[in-house]
Order: C-alpha cells, then structure tokens, then sequence
C-alpha cells in the first residue's frame, strides 16, 4: 500500500517536471528554431541573427545601458534598504510597519499609473539633472522595493541583529563595522537574493522604458521586432539565456558563501 | 572541559594591569511611565566581582546597560576608573561584555571571534593572533579555535564569548545572566570557572543574574535589587543570614513566616523566644521570618497539642537535604532538614517544631501565616 503510494506520489511528480518543463522550453525552444531560420523555406539554418546583434550599435547601446541600470539598481536598492532596515530593526521597531507598507506600496500600483507620475518628473530631470538613460535607475529604484524588502527582511529575521550589534560594540567596532563585518556577512544569500530579484526586474522592464521614451533591452527588442522578428526573437533568447545564467551563478554563489558561513571579516 | 587551576592565567592576561573602580551614581533610566532604575548608587571596588541579584523587571539588565554604554542613562552618571564616561559610544567603553542570549559572530571561527576585538583595536595580525590563541587556552578551548558557533555546545559558545571579552584586555567585564541558557551541570562548572578566570585575572566583574544560588555562589558582594533600586548590598552571607529587609529575605531563599510579638529587643513566636537581626525594633505584634533550615522536628505523641505541635503534610526530598511541610493548624511552616533525619517523620506523622536561636528579621506587612 504504501510502496504504491510512493510510486505514484514519484510518477505525479515526474508529470509535473515534465508539463511544467514543456511549458517553460517549448516557447524558448521555439524561438530558437524560429531565431535560426534561413531566408527561404529550403534554406539551411544560420546563426546570421544571432551574430548581426553585435553589429547592430543601437542595439548594444541598449543591452549596455540595461546591464548598468542593472548594476546601478542594485546597488543603490543595496545602499537605500539595508542600513535603513537594520537600524529601524535596532532602534526604531516600532516604525517596521509603516516601513513595510511603503516598501511594498510599488507592487499594488500599476506600472503604467506609476508612469502618470514619473512622468513630469522626469521632464523636470531631463531638463535639469541629465537625459541619460541611466536616470531610470531612480524609477527602478522604487520598482524593486518590494522584491528586495521581501529577500532582505527574511535574511535579518534569521540573525540575531540586536545582539550581535551589541557584542561587536562592546567589542569597540563602530556603526559601519557592525554592518559590513558583522551583520551583512551573516545574511550574505539574502542580499544575494535581492540582487538577484534586482537583476532580473530591471533586465525585464518595458513598461516605463517605453513610456518614458527610453530605449533599454526590452524596448530594443520590441522596436527590431516590428522590422526584423528574427533578430529580436534572437535577442530575446539571448537576453533569457543570460538572465538565467545569472541566476544560476548568483545563487550558487549565495549557496557557496553561506555553506563556508564566513565573509569579509577574517582574524 | 577541564578544570583550569594549572594554567598559567596571568601571563595570558598580559601581565600587570591594575584593575578599575567602577562607579554608579544615582543612576536613572526611565522607558515611558516605567522607571527602571531610580536612583541607583552602587560602587564596585577594583578587581571585585558584583553580583546584581533580583526578579526580572528590578532593572539590574538596565544597569549593567547602562554600564556598556548600550543604553542612555536619563540621570547620574557611570564612573570608570575615576573617569566619567556616561556619555561614551559603547565602543569606546572599554568593556567586555558576555550576553545572556549565544552572541558569536556566525560567520567567523572561535578565533576570529575572540580576535575581532583586537582588530577593532588595530592590533597587528600575529599579535592577534597569538592573543586569541592565549585566551582560547585560559577558557579550555585551544582544540575548538578553528570551528564555527554551530559547531560549539552552548557551553563552550558561551567560553569562547568570555575568551572574546577577555581578548581586549577591558577595565570592566559585564555578564548579562551569561549560564541561564545552559543546562544545570554546565551552568555550575561554567560558574565556578568564571570565578576562577575572573580572580586570576583579576577584573573588575559585574554579574548579572536572576538566580539566588548562583549569585550567593560566586560573589564577593551581591546586590540584591527592587523596582529600580538597591535593597541590599553586601557580602553573600550577610545577604543571606542578615537580610536587610523583608524582601531579601524573601527573594533569598525561602522564609516562613510567623505571626509574633515583639518586646525589649526579642521576639516571641509561639513562645519561643528568638533575638533580632535589628535590635531597635519596636515592640509590638509583627512576623518574623524564619529561615526553613533553623526549624527542627521532634516526633510528638499522637494526639499532642500545643502551639508547637503540627503534622507534616508533604515532603520533598532535594538531596542531602529534604523540605517538610507541616501543619501547625493556623499556619503552615517549611522545614529543611538533612534527609537522614528526615525519614523519621513520614507524611501524615505528628511532630514538634523547635526554632534554632537565629537572630530573625521582623516585618509588619502583609499576612502572617503565608510561607
């Protein structure tokens, strides 16, 4: 009875990796076959569109002002949650509601509503500060709040931030040292996490590119698909393949790092 | 987990570092309506181990705080070593810290987190290492250096926490209830080698504990605290023996209480006359408390009366020694006696109280009759 349990407890789950496999590869797969088409119905398959992406300066201009905005995103998402966070848990807990409710404010808003308001400031940026594109960190910045809030907050709870704070103090070590040396290192994955989410939000964002009249990857691939559907399909397996390789490094790395459980701070 | 006596503890230490005073000085700490310390005036003398003694909530923790610079006093003022550092960052203290909760740096080894402070200190690599090394030897745990805390008993956690207070030669170390998460065995062997390391070294120590036993046990001086205040200081048996109040005497160890009459410097509780811890005591009708262990049993004929005469309605037995309950008819009194002796008067046996000539504390709140 329960063998048989077993076996058919193995075989529901074979079907859902196979069903969910096959939904997620079989558009990719797709597109593959689609990106690698020749011009002809009989002609043999290229790599032509693949190739032409690099060649394409407009096109790399988007896929490097993503990956900055990426980088830039993260870090300053690094920068604006983490101190704030770690100190409302020290001194001011009674302000991690409130904090929360603004955090994940973002992900109830519609993007396109958020636009209605990026929108005149914006002009007012591309007026006074800068037209660069990187100026859409500012708004990703809020669009990520909630993933990273989310990764960041289950990597504190598993600390014992209050006490481990103190006993660095005790022990002579300033604000920043306590951070950087005590606490970050003891939730490493989850800040890896948060960039991670990070990552992939900024990499995948049309909407408020689009909008806001920014070309990023997303927009790029949308504009070469109404010329060449070949090339942007192309990019597009391109841009998954990375994404997912990013993932998959980062969280082997999230998973190295926690395994050792030591960071920066050595005696 | 060895005993400690033949290592060579001063030299780890560091040689000859004169050990500090440390001053509390009307010391106030007020969290919304609650006052947790309210006027606190204790003086540890240099290379003293202090123990703060009292129910949760006294504001002992907010003390030794207040000692680390954790928190802010709202009044007076901490002295250490004849300098003023009330309104000192914590880092800056110069105190060693062990807390009641396993505070190990997760992400580094044992000597790493012993030698973290040093770091902080810009002391250079080898030394900080040769120093680690030394103070992981004075808490018996040298073999452990290169493990991580998950891979330390709770024990041993809270050894290599002391090794890492210890590390920066501080002026001051602060236990915060450092056992109460141990079990019973290690918590009395971790203790005696507290007292042991502390006296080697020499260190200016203040202990903070909600536990009688361990207080009494390794004290020079308990303090023993109430709503923010200081009810007593003194030598362990003077706490013990001569309770300043009613309250310590309660909260240290256990205290029948009997209904008497007080006349000319004595008291008479159920005609036994008993002499007084404070001999000014006015005369009058009053309870005193009586210790378990100054009470005796004799066994009594069945069907004796006479205000001395009860029967025991439970015993437990504690080990060498066995506590009684016995009813004397308007009240009931705790009896500690050895369990040799104890055996004579089964549940349920008449027997006849005999009060040994104490000098007693007298207290005229509350209710007689309430052991």
């Amino acid at each position: 009875m329960n063998r048989r349990r077993r076996r058919r407890l193995a075989a529901f789950k074979t079907v859902v990796y196979v069903v969910l496999g096959l939904f997620f590869l079989l558009p990719i797969a797709a597109m593959v076959e689609f990106a690698t088409r020749g011009v002809g119905l009989t002609s043999p398959r290229t790599l032509s569109a693949f190739t032409s992406i690099g060649s394409d300066p407009e096109l790399v201009d988007a896929i490097t002002a993503s990956l900055e905005l990426a980088v830039i995103t993260s870090v300053g998402m690094l920068a604006l949650l983490l101190p704030t966070m770690i100190w409302i848990r020290l001194c001011l807990p009674r302000m991690r509601r409130p904090v929360e409710l603004v955090c994940l404010t973002p992900l109830t808003i519609p993007a396109i509503v958020l636009v209605v308001g990026f929108a005149p400031l914006y002009n007012w940026i591309e007026i006074n500060v800068s037209d660069s594109i990187l100026t859409l960190a500012f708004a990703y910045l809020i669009l990520v709040l909630p993933y990273c809030y989310r990764a960041l907050d289950a990597g504190l709870s598993a600390v014992d931030v209050r006490t481990l704070s103190e006993a660095a103090r005790s022990l002579g070590a300033g604000w920043g040292t306590v951070m950087w040396r005590v606490i970050v290192p003891n939730m490493s994955s989850a800040v890896s996490n948060a960039c991670l989410l990070c990552v992939a939000v900024v990499l995948g964002e049309f909407t408020v590119a689009n909008l806001l009249n920014f070309e990023n990857l997303q927009v790029a691939i949308s504009i070469l698909g109404t010329g060449n559907a070949r090339d942007s399909i192309a990019l597009a397996v391109l841009s998954l393949v990375f994404v997912f390789f990013f993932l998959l490094v980062l969280s082997f790395l999230g998973r190295a790092l926690s395994r050792r459980r030591r960071g920066g701070a050595r005696a | 987990m060895g005993a400690l006596d033949t290592r060579p503890i001063g030299a780890a230490w560091g040689g000859s570092r004169s050990a500090a005073e440390v001053r509390l000085e009307d010391l106030r700490r007020i969290y919304g309506s609650t006052t947790a310390l309210d006027g606190l005036d204790i003086t540890i003398h240099a290379g003293e181990l202090v123990a703060l003694l009292g129910p949760s909530g006294c504001g002992k923790t907010t003390a030794l705080r207040l000692v680390a610079g954790l928190e802010d006093a709202d009044g007076g003022q901490v002295v250490i070593d004849g300098r003023d550092v009330t309104h000192l960052p914590a880092s800056r203290r110069d105190t060693g810290m062990v807390f009641q909760a396993y505070s190990l740096f997760p992400h580094m080894t044992a000597r790493e987190n012993v030698a973290f402070g040093l770091r902080m200190r810009k002391v250079g690599s080898a030394e900080r290492r040769q120093r680690a090394g030394e103070m992981l030897e004075l808490v018996g745990l040298s073999s452990q250096a290169e493990r991580y805390a998950h891979q330390l008993s709770g024990g041993q956690q809270q050894r290599v926490a002391l090794a890492r207070a210890l590390a920066i030669r501080p002026s001051v170390l602060l236990l915060d209830e450092p056992l109460s998460a141990l079990d019973a065995r290690v918590r009395s062997q971790l203790r005696d080698e507290i007292r042991h390391v502390q006296r080697e070294v020499g260190i200016t120590t203040l202990f903070v504990t909600h536990d009688q036993e361990e207080a009494l046990a390794i004290a020079d001086r308990v303090g023993v605290m109430r709503a923010g205040r200081l009810e007593q200081m003194g030598p362990p048996t003077a706490i013990y023996s001569q309770p300043a109040t009613p309250f310590v005497a309660e909260f240290v160890g256990l205290t029948n209480r009997l209904a008497g009459v007080v006349d000319g410097g004595t008291v008479d509780v159920r005609g036994i006359r008993l002499p007084l811890i404070a001999t000014d005591t006015p005369d009058g009708p009053a309870v005193a408390l009586v210790r378990p262990e100054a009470v005796s049993l004799t066994p009594a004929p069945e069907g004796s009366n006479g205000l001395l005469s009860g029967t025991v309605t439970a015993v437990s037995f504690l080990g060498a020694v066995s506590r009684l309950t016995v009813d004397l008819g308007d009240t009931t009194v705790l009896v500690q006696i050895p369990t040799a002796d104890a055996t004579a008067h089964p549940g349920g046996s008449r027997v006849r109280i005999a009060l040994r000539q104490d000098p007693v504390l007298i207290t005229r709140d509350g209710s007689p009759g309430k052991p």
